[in-house]
Formats: structure tokens, sequence, C-alpha cells
């Protein structure tokens, strides 16, 4: 869908313009487009009178040594990601059985755990386990904090999920003499995933987002080689912070959507043919 | 526990928790009234600033907080820009909540019945008067619940700017970690701050739900 369409949901809000309306949305438009032009020009104008655009500044970025200081540090964001979020759908997962469980001290220590973690500043959290465990090995200390409160998150998510899945479906299973993990394993959770995998990959967004912690303990992922690259002054130009943030900021920011798209694509899969609920009234 | 009372520790530690309330409430405001207005471009009928709504959510949804921090902190600076560390902070939170705000009150506008903005049409009233005095008050009341959790995190998301100059809790936890206490009695008395934070946070919502609440 192209951002300029009107969405279907908005339409409600306006008639549809007869040309006196037309006319002076075009003219909103026209100003708009100044407005946002001029703000854009500013911006330009500024980096330029500031010389940001010095090729000088720009110049790190020929270097093999820092492309590949760059590509490591990629390579390091990806690697703390994927073993955080592989933690953090784990321990989401037992957290979550926890919450569900029949047993009463399960249920609270659960809960507990879940609402402690899911307060605490994930940095307070990182910074901790760094200064407490890990002063050696701070992956792992990022990696641990990351588990720790997205994996409390996720079990909020998975919980929630099981939850919504319509009481009918597991009185059923329970009617016809299934035993509770039974019941859990082949009839609430199979229902539940399809509904809560969206917001399960947007956690996992938000995981990769919080990776960029690592700079501030130090460890060597994308936003810290950033800053080292930054804390280089190049010659006479000076720092090149902004053309740092020029060029990591569209790395994350790419990443990011390429998991949204993937959320995107598997809801749109899980609504389509033959795996969309029946009665779609009640 | 108790070195908490010895010396100025405590001074220190009220004064990180003062400038931690300060600058999420300075944050909260600011995105706010960024997210109402983006929220509105969002669901205008021109499309340049539907377009503008949509960039600014999805370049402020998918950058990573620090690195904001980071551009606003070191990128400002050489374009003669200088504020105190605390403005720098308060715009980059401000405005990387105001997306989540945004997107909030804007799923909220689509939950409102289609008959009320119909019904403020069908009484000639403009797209403004239909948003600001039919559809966004009755919103508001669907979004306070997805409204508390983009709240509460939001101190949460302060501490980041502790490690950019920003004096509030986190700068405190350090200051006293070079003074050499122990970690865990630290964290202990940090967290407590924080939970403290967020439990008022929580509670202030739920009592707004209770006041606002109306039978449909």
């Amino acid at each position: 869908m192209s951002i300029l369409n009107r969405p279907a949901s908005a339409g409600v809000l306006y008639d549809a313009p007869g040309p006196k309306a037309r006319a002076r949305y075009r003219l909103f438009g026209v100003l708009s487009v100044l407005g946002i032009l001029g703000l854009l020009w500013y911006v330009f104008a500024a980096l330029d009178a500031n010389g940001q655009f010095d090729p000088d500044l720009w110049d790190p970025f020929q270097y093999n040594f820092v492309q590949q200081m760059i590509l490591d540090g990629l390579l390091a964001t990806l690697k703390a990601f994927g073993l955080a979020a592989a933690f953090s759908l784990t321990l989401g997962a037992l957290l979550a059985a926890g919450q569900l469980s029949d047993h009463k001290p399960v249920r609270w220590a659960c809960t507990g755990i879940v609402q402690f973690f899911r307060a605490m500043p994930l940095l307070i959290l990182i910074v901790a386990l760094y200064y407490a465990f890990f002063a050696k090995q701070s992956m792992w200390a990022l990696v641990i904090g990351l588990t720790l409160y997205n994996g409390a998150v996720q079990a909020e998510i998975i919980r929630s999920g099981v939850n919504a899945v319509p009481r009918g479906q597991g009185e059923a299973a329970y009617a016809i003499g299934m035993r509770k993990t039974q019941v859990m394993a082949s009839i609430l959770v199979p229902q539940a995933v399809r509904s809560m995998l969206p917001s399960m990959i947007g956690q996992l967004v938000v995981t990769l987002k919080d990776t960029s912690l690592g700079l501030i303990i130090t460890y060597q992922e994308l936003l810290f080689v950033g800053k080292k690259i930054a804390s280089q002054p190049m010659n006479a130009a000076g720092f090149p912070y902004i053309p740092v943030v020029l060029v990591i900021g569209p790395i994350y920011i790419a990443m990011c959507l390429l998991l949204t798209a993937l959320a995107r694509w598997i809801e749109a899969r899980g609504r389509r043919g033959a795996n969309r609920r029946t009665s779609p009234a009640a | 526990m108790g070195f908490l009372f010895e010396q100025d520790n405590f001074a220190l530690f009220r004064d990180g928790f003062l400038q931690t309330i300060e600058l999420s409430a300075l944050s909260a405001l600011l995105a706010l009234l960024l997210g109402t207005l983006l929220a509105a471009f969002r669901v205008s009928p021109v499309p340049v600033l539907r377009a503008f709504g949509t960039a600014w959510v999805t370049l402020f949804r998918n950058t990573p907080l620090t690195l904001l921090f980071f551009a606003v902190t070191f990128g400002l600076p050489p374009l003669g820009v200088h504020f105190s560390h605390l403005v720098f902070a308060v715009l980059a939170l401000g405005g990387y909540t105001a997306s989540f705000v945004c997107e909030v009150i804007r799923s909220g506008i689509n939950t409102v019945p289609l008959g009320q903005a119909e019904a403020a049409r069908s009484l000639g009233m403009t797209f403004g008067q239909t948003l600001t005095l039919v559809v966004l008050p009755q919103a508001a009341r669907t979004v306070l619940a997805p409204m508390s959790s983009v709240f509460i995190a939001l101190p949460r998301n302060s501490a980041i700017a502790g490690a950019f100059s920003v004096g509030e809790l986190y700068s405190a936890q350090q200051t006293f970690s070079e003074r050499g206490y122990s970690i865990f009695a630290i964290f202990f008395w940090v967290a407590c701050a924080y939970l403290l934070i967020s439990a008022t946070v929580a509670t202030f919502f739920r009592f707004l739900e209770s006041r606002l609440a109306v039978v449909r």
C-alpha cells in the first residue's frame, strides 16, 4: 500500500471533498510541502554551513579497516540479538507455563519474576550484571540482561495469547479426557501461537534495538563501533559524529523494518485461506 | 543496604531520583503533544501530512533510543545547537516516545464507532472539529490502557539519558559503584526507586480509567 493512498479507516473522518474543499486541501498540501521542504532545507543548510559535508569528514568510510569494523560491529549486534532472542523466547515460554500453572506457589513466583523484570530499566539491569558478574565478558551481561527483560515481556505475551483462546476449546479438551499438559500442548498453544506471533516478533524488534545498549558496557556492537570511528578526529574537519549517525542509523532502521516485514507477512499468512478462523460473528 | 544513609549518599540519590522524574515528566509532555499532532497528521485529508506522519513514525520507532541519544548529544553541538544535557535528553526521549503515542492514538481513533464521525459530519463539522470535539475525546478512553504501557516504559527508557551526562538515577548508580559500595545494595535501592515510579504511573492511569469509564 502506498502511503499516499487514503487509509480506509480514516476516510470516515471527512467527507469526500467537493471543489472548494479540494482547493483548500490542495492549498494545505502546498503549504505543508513548503513547510517540510523548508525544514529539510534548513537542516541541510545547517549541516552544510558547519562543514558536515566536508569530504574529509566522510573519509574514514573509504578505508577497508573501517568498513571491516562496521561489518564486525553488525555481526556482533546480530550475534547478541540471536542469542538474546533464542534465550528470551525460551525463558518466556517457561515463565508463561509457570504463570499458567495450577500450583499457586509456582504461579506466584513466576508472576513476581515477570512483574519485577518488566518494571526494571534494562540499562540498570545490564550494568548491574556487568559489574557483578561479567566485567570481563560484556556480551553475556548484555545477552542475559536482554533475556531477563524480554523473557518477562514474552511471557506476558504468551500468557495473554493462551488466555485469549476461546474457553470452549480448553473445556472441550478436558471433557474428552485430556490432561492439563495435553490440553496446553496440543489444543491451546497451537491456536494461541497464531494470534501472538505478530506481537512476539514486535518484541524481537525491541530486543534488536536494545542491543545498542552494549555501547554503554563497551560491548563491541554496531553503535560502539560507530562511536569509536566518530571519536577519531579527521585532521582539520573535526569529529565525524554526524556522518557516523547517518551511516549507522539506516542500518538499524533497515534491520528493524526487515523484522517488521516478517511479522506482517506471517500475520497475513495466518489470516488467509484455510487457516482463517470460522464464525466471524460472535 | 545501609550505605544509602552514610555521608552525602542520600542527597545524591535524591537528586538523581528527582532528575529522573523531571526528565520523564518533560518528555511525557513533549511526547503527548507531538504524538497527538502526528496522529492528527496521519488521519488528515492532506496526503503530504499523512506521508510526513508515517515517515516520522517509521523513522523513530525503528531507531534504537541509544542511537537517538547519541545523535542528539554529539550531533547537535557541531551544528551550533547548544542546550543543557537535560534538554537534549528530553528532545531524544520525547521524539522517540511521540512515535509510540501517535500509533496508540491512531489505533484509538479507529475504535471509535463510525456513526460518531458520520453524525459529526452530517452536522456540518469540519475535519478539525470532528477530530477534536467528537472523535478524540472518545478515543482517549479506549487508548488509556495501551497509553499506560507507553508511559510506564518512558521512565525506564529515561535511564539511558544517565549514560549521556544527565545526572539521574543511572548516574547515581555509577557514582555509587565508583565509590566501591556493593553492587547488589546499589541495585536494590535503584530498583526500589524505579518500581516506585512505575507503580505510581500505573496507579495514576488506573485512577484515570475509573474516572473516565463510561457505560457503552
